[in-house]
Order: structure tokens, then sequence, then C-alpha cells
């Protein structure tokens, strides 16, 4: 046992690589009005598409370059990573609450709660995950409170059949007969010996919404349902930059390489967590 | 001359805590010798290195195998899995997760005569019936059929005993063949596991930590702990008279019904601790000359 | 009636069996208990026997109301709990506890020892509950500063210790014990054997003790019911089993057991 646990044992690197990403991000999306060298905004039509800094022709003042209306895109980016960052932690809970609550109900206490809430999740899944986004947002009026909306609506099951098979296993383990042979209540039993267990797994699968959040953000954006179209987002960076790639490519690899980077440490640090959160592997 | 002599064999786990110690077992062709030990004392480890299937942390970093008179460790990887596919197989312990569910018994068996030995599809069939039949199955040909689930753990014990005479090994490695079993249908297995190893000649590596078993299957047999062998001795004269405190104090330990008082005595502390030091000792004289 | 702390009659109980489950429709029903009698004596060291699927730990769970059977009566105490409702047997739960087969399943890897031991003293609202943490560590025999480690930290032996230590912390009349031994070791299995055969006198505890090994059943028990597919095929003193089994099964079952001798005659 002991062997085959080694290799997960040790979840040092790669923990403090994407928490170091995402802390650097949630620093850069808190101060981005202070420390951004430029107005996200701001055109300036004569310093369009200059190159980032080492290339040839390049001004010092954009750093990363600037885009076809020559707005800055560091500045965009951080700005972006404002949006990307409230979006993935609001939606990201609200999922986790709703659908973990209800698979923990669907797979501890079983019975028609279950039969009721697997057939909801059942036929929810059958809708195009997009295309239901895509109409909600139509539906509701585009802003972050629709994009928040459509995350949770579209992703709660997610949650809810993890945690859902997650709580049955958990269910049949002895110390929740053992904790009903001493007489503790069913929603005790939940809360005190099967939500701890299964915590590790919320954790990681939190994370792993949290990055699915900022990929849907920026899908939204990139078919322009986002926010309003000027306001910096990476998705609509990514947008833009598509059309201009020939001629500027920093202004669509910048913000995807941002992008990337913040999905990928999203799911390492809740693989990370998962095993820091687990006594028996910590 | 041995079918099998592991000599001075240490395994540790990542090249740093002993797992086995310096351990020297020989199995002649044709001997039933058993590894007896508590949980962690390496048993089941001793068959692996020969297996080649030590878990990845786990590495040989002593010692060498023999295996009919060629040094497995000097073999490439290509070779060895070459000469231990012809040469020797396994009763795993639990009969249920060693087939697979999800495929019919009949291709369990013969897969492996026609992938690795190179038989042809119409022989390997032939050869499982018969063994079927030789392991006592009725109706050899709805069995090969089935599916694993469709069996009863007697049933599926059976087969994978034929599996592993299929071949025609010269050694098999049985690890802990009926600990999963009921008492009853254990028997008959343990039975089965004799008639068959007697009727092939085939040399027998029997692990398991039921003294009871070994009494009854067995001619010769190493007691470990820690990874150490404590005791190497035949059977008859073991049970007369054990010739370490250790396996004296495992063999009171071991329950025994036609005598409640004399049995289930628990080892002394005197002897756990006794038996720790000549570790200790043992792994001090291995570091100096190491 | 005061001295039968167990009174059953007639005990049945079935489970649907999935994979025999038509696409539609229920599932058909397996019997696993067909109308079981017996009663347990306070006092009583009473050994349950049987093979895989002869229903001893379905009908153990069933004595403590893990889970409900289908029909027939189970009197604990002169109480008919066969139907009761949770709600009514959480008072009733303090008197009857169970040790569970394997201590790293039944014991919630996230909670340390002393928290194992001292939840159910909680729950059943009893006072000075790190005393009685202490007092239950003492009478199995571990260090008090094993309440502070966690179960993974523990060997097989302490950690079935930790099992008995929650169940007899709560001063219950009956428990049940199931397969408590079966994954320990042969040195350890005796050490829990003797821990138990002691606490049984000391505290006046009824016990009932599932296990497929008839040696560590005599060793243990006053008495003993064999169980095969879900019927008592004999219900014996200890003493009386082992020199006359009386019924087909229990005999096959003697005769299958590998003594550690060998001389044995095992045909």
């Amino acid at each position: 046992m002991r062997d085959t646990r080694g290799h997960t044992r040790k979840p040092g690197l790669r923990l403090w690589l994407s928490g170091g990403w995402i802390t650097v991000l949630v620093l850069a999306a808190l101060l981005a009005p202070w420390i951004s060298p430029h107005d996200p905004l701001a055109q300036d039509l004569f310093a369009g598409r200059m190159p980032p800094f080492w290339q040839a022709g390049a001004d010092p003042n954009y750093l990363l370059g600037t885009d076809s209306l020559g707005r800055d895109v560091l500045s965009r980016i951080l700005h972006g990573a404002r949006l990307a960052l409230t979006v993935a932690l609001i939606a990201g809970v609200l999922t986790c609450l709703i659908g973990a609550t209800l698979g923990l109900i669907a797979g501890y206490y079983g019975g028609w709660a279950d039969l009721v809430i697997s057939r909801l999740v059942d036929i929810w899944m059958a809708f195009p995950p997009v295309l239901f986004a895509i109409l909600l947002i139509a539906v509701l009026g585009t802003g972050m409170t629709s994009i928040i909306i459509a995350i949770v609506v579209i992703d709660w099951t997610r949650f809810a059949r993890v945690i859902r098979a997650e709580a049955m296993s958990q269910s049949k383990m002895d110390y929740v007969a053992s904790a009903q042979v001493v007489g503790r209540s069913r929603l005790g039993t939940a809360l005190t010996e099967i939500l701890p267990n299964v915590l590790p797994t919320i954790v990681a699968l939190l994370t792993l919404e949290m990055g699915i959040a900022v990929i849907v953000e920026a899908i939204l954006s990139f078919v322009n349902l986002s926010i309003s179209t000027d306001a910096p987002t990476w998705g609509g960076m990514i947008a833009e930059g598509r059309t201009s790639v020939h001629q500027a490519w920093w202004v669509l690899v910048f913000p995807l390489v941002a992008l990337f980077l913040t999905v990928l440490s999203f799911s390492q640090l809740g693989e990370g967590l998962k095993d820091h959160f687990d006594p028996v592997l910590r | 001359m041995s079918f099998l002599s592991i000599q001075d064999l240490t395994v540790r786990l990542r090249g740093k805590a002993p797992i086995l110690r310096r351990v020297s077992i020989d199995v002649a062709a044709g001997e039933v010798r058993a590894l007896v030990g508590e949980s962690g004392a390496g048993k089941s480890m001793i068959g692996k290195s020969v297996l080649g299937t030590l878990p990845q942390a786990l590495g040989i970093t002593g010692g060498r195998i023999i295996l009919d008179g060629e040094d497995l460790e000097q073999l490439s990887p290509r070779a060895r899995r070459q000469r231990i596919g012809a040469k020797v197989a396994l009763i795993p312990q639990d009969p249920l997760t060693a087939l697979n569910p999800s495929r019919r018994v009949g291709p369990q068996i013969t897969n492996r005569l026609v992938d690795i030995l190179g038989w042809s599809r119409k022989a390997a069939e032939a050869r499982a019936l018969e063994l079927l039949a030789e392991v006592h199955i009725p109706d050899p040909a709805r069995v090969m059929r089935a599916y694993p689930h469709e069996l009863s753990g007697g049933m599926r014990q059976r087969i994978l005993i034929a599996s592993a005479f299929a071949a025609e090994p010269k050694l098999i490695i049985a690890d802990e063949p009926t600990t999963a079993l009921d008492v009853t249908v254990q028997k008959q297995i343990l039975r089965l596991i004799a008639e068959m190893q007697q009727r092939h000649g085939t040399a027998l590596l029997f692990v398991t930590h039921d003294l009871g078993v070994v009494s009854k299957v067995c001619q010769t047999m190493s007691v470990l702990y820690s990874g150490m062998v404590v005791e190497d001795t035949n059977v008859r004269e073991f049970f007369a008279s054990p010739g370490h405190p250790y396996s004296a104090a495992l063999l009171a330990a071991t329950p025994k019904y036609t005598d409640p008082d004399g049995s289930l005595t628990p080892v002394p502390e005197t002897v756990i601790r006794a038996v720790e030091e000549e570790v200790a000792a043992f792994d001090r004289e291995m570091e100096g000359a190491a | 009636m005061s001295d039968v702390i167990y009174d059953v009659k007639d005990l049945r109980l079935s489970f649907p069996d999935m994979s025999r489950k038509p696409i539609l429709g229920p599932a058909p029903r397996i019997e696993i208990l067909k109308g079981l009698t017996f009663q347990i004596p306070k006092g009583e060291v009473l050994g349950i026997v049987g093979g895989s699927g002869s229903g001893k730990s379905t009908l153990g769970r069933a004595l403590i109301r893990l889970i409900e059977p289908d029909s027939g009566q189970i009197d604990f105490e002169g109480t008919d709990i066969t139907h009761m409702g949770e709600d009514d047997l959480r008072p009733l739960r303090r008197r009857f506890q169970m040790i569970f087969q394997d201590p790293l399943s039944s014991l919630n890897p996230r909670r340390r020892v002393g928290g194992i031991i001292a939840g159910p003293l909680r729950l059943q609202g009893l006072e000075g509950i790190d005393a009685r943490v202490n007092e239950a560590l003492d009478m199995v025999g571990l260090p008090r500063s094993f309440a502070s480690r966690y179960p993974h930290e523990l060997s097989g032996g302490q950690r079935q210790r930790v099992g008995i230590a929650r169940a007899i912390a709560l001063r219950p009349d009956f428990i049940l014990a199931d397969e408590i031994v079966s994954g320990l070791d042969v040195s350890s299995q005796a050490q829990v054997l003797n821990l138990l055969e002691e606490l049984v006198r000391e505290l006046g505890l009824t016990l009932a003790f599932i296990s497929h090994d008839l040696s560590v059943i005599r060793r243990l028990c006053s008495r003993i019911l064999v169980l095969y597919q879900g019927e008592i095929v004999e219900n014996a003193a200890t003493a009386d089993l082992f020199a006359a089994p009386t019924a087909p099964y229990t005999q096959e079952l003697l005769s299958a057991i590998p003594l550690p001798d060998p001389d044995q005659v095992w045909v």
C-alpha cells in the first residue's frame, strides 16, 4: 500500500507552481487599476499593433505590445483577470454548493430523493452545454451575472454526479454503520461522517470548476455574449487577436497563454490540495 | 541442484528501508516449500521478485535469483520475461480480481498459451478443456464460455489453478491461494493443488500465513520475520520442535480447536523484542559489510 | 424472561437480487435468513459460525437493527425492536453495540482515536467524557496518548482495540463482534481474543461473536449457533458441539479445518 502511494506523496512542486500562478493572478486582478501601465480601454491609433518589448520597433511603454486599436495588451490582460477570477470564484462556489448538496442527499439518503435528483441530472445533461449557455444568455441578456448563472445552471450536474457516487460508496463503509449503532441522526451522520470524507473530492472539483468557469467565460466572450464588447476579457481579446494573427500574433498569444496557465493551475491546485486534505495520504 | 535458488536477496523501498534482508531460499525440482510469516514479513515479495512484479517503489539491491541454472538478473528484460513465462506460473490470492470480469473464461486460459508460448489456438483450446477436466470442473466446454461472475469463488480458483498448470511450468508460485475462500472450499482447493503438483511433478513455492495449511501441503518451509529468514527447516521437524523462538511462538499462537488451552497463545513481548534485536543486529552487519 | 437478553422468533430477511433484475419491474428477492428462532441468555458468549452466504453477518446486523427484518420478531430485553423506527431505537442503541470486522473501514479515517471513542459518548449525552475515553483506552490496553492519533497510524491489532474501546465506552449490555479477528495476524488475534475474554468477564457483557473460524469460537464462546444457507443447522453448547457435532454441515466444517499438525487425518 505504502509503495503505490509513493507517487502522490509529494504534492510539493505542483502545488507551489500552480498556487504561485493563481496568487500572482489574484494580486494582479486586485491591483489591476494601479499596476496597469495604461488604461485598458484607451485607444491610440498611431500606436497600433506595436510588437512586444523584445522585438524590433517595440515601444518600451507597451511591454506586451498593442492591439490593432493601439490598446495595451498587458493592461487588458490584467483587467481581464479581474473578470475571469470573479466569475471563477462566484460561479465555482455556487456550483459547488448546489451540486455537492444535491449529490450528498442523493448519494447518502438514496431512495426517492436519489431517484428524483438522478433523473433530473440525466435530463439536464442531455442538453448540449454550450448551446444551453448561449440560449440562457440570450434570454437573460449579457452581463457578468448572466454568465455566472449560466455556468451554475449548466455545471451543477458535474458536482451532483461525482459527489453522489462518492457519498454512496462512503455510506456503505462501516464507520457510517457504526455512527448509526451509537444512534447518530441521519443528518448528523451525513455532516460528520460522510462530508469530511468527500471533502477532498469537493475541493478538487471546486478548483477544476473554477478553471472551467474561466474557459466558459472566455468562450462566451469569444462569441461576443459576455460583458459589453469593449470591456477587456480574455475571450474577447482572443477573438480579436484571431483576426489579425498574421500581422500581430501577440494580441492572440498572450491572453491565450494566460488562459491556459490559469486553467491548468486550477486543475493542478485541486489535485495537490486533494492530497493535502487527506490525512491518510498526508 | 536446485531448480530455483535465491541467494542473499535484498529488496529495498526506494533504495533505503530493507523489505527483504539477504533472503536465501532453495527449491528443488518437485519440492513444495512454504514461505510463512505474518503481514509485513515480506513473504509475498519473494515471489514477486522472482516473477519480476515487484511494486515500482521496491527494487532488488543485492543477491541473485538463479532459475534453472540461469541468473535472472543477468538476462535482458525480454529474455527474462520469456524464461519466466515458460518455466514459472502464479496462482494468485484473489480469484475474483485475477480474472477479467468482462471476458469469457476460455480465452483467459488459452491466451497465455497462444500469445506467450506460441501455441496454435486449436491446441490451446484442447489443452484448456483437458485441464478444466483435470481440476474436476464439470462440463468444461460450458465453463469455457462462461463469464467469471457466473462462477463461484471455488470454481474460479480451480480455473486459475488449471491456467497455472497449462503450460507445464517447472515452478508454481501460489500466493495465499485459499485465503479468500471458505474453509470447506479451501480444503478442496488445497487437495487439488497437492494432487496437481504430484501428478505434474511441479515445484511449488507456497506463500501463506496459515501454519495449518503449511502442515497439509508442504514439505519444507522458510519462516520469515521482517524480511529475514529466521528458520529454514522441513515441515515435520518444524511441527515437532520449531527451531527458533519466534517460530515456536507463532505456532503456539495458531488456533487449534483440538487444543483450546494450548493454542492461541499471544506471542510474548520478549520474543518479539528478541527477534527485533536480531533484525537490528543483522542490519548493522549488513551496513558494515556494504 | 429477565435472564434472556435477545429472544428471536422466526426471523426472516431478504434482499432484492439486482443481478437478476428484469429490465422492467422489481428485482426478485433472495432469502438471506429463512426463519431463525433462538435466544441469547444474559452473560452468554454466543458464537455464530457459518461460511460465506450463510447469513451470519446479516443476522448480526438485524440483531442490532442496522437492517430491518421482513418478518418474525426480535425482542431485546422484552422490548420488540423488530420494526422499531430509528427515533425510538436511539435511546436503546447505547445498550447494544457492535465491533466491526475491518477496523480501517469502521473507524472514520478523518478523525482521531480520541474523537472516535468520544463521539458516541457525546451523542448519548454522557458526562466526564475525557475520563471515560481514558478509561476505555486503559481497558483495551492502549496508551492514553493514542487518543491524538489517526487510525491509519496504528497497527491492525491496535485499530481493533480502538474499535473495542469505542463499543465498551458506552457500557452496553450486549456487544456484537463481527469477524473481528479474521483480518488480524495470529499473534494479534490471540491478544484481541484474550482482551475480549477479559472484558466479558469484567463488565458482565453478553457477546455474540460472529466468525467463520471454529477454532477461535471454541476458545471464546460458551454456546455455538451454526448457520448454513440462512438456517440454523445446529445450536449447542460448545463442549457438546465439539464432542459430537450432530449436523452434517458442522461435521464437514470441523473436518475441513487444517490443524497445525502434519499428522492430522485430513481426507
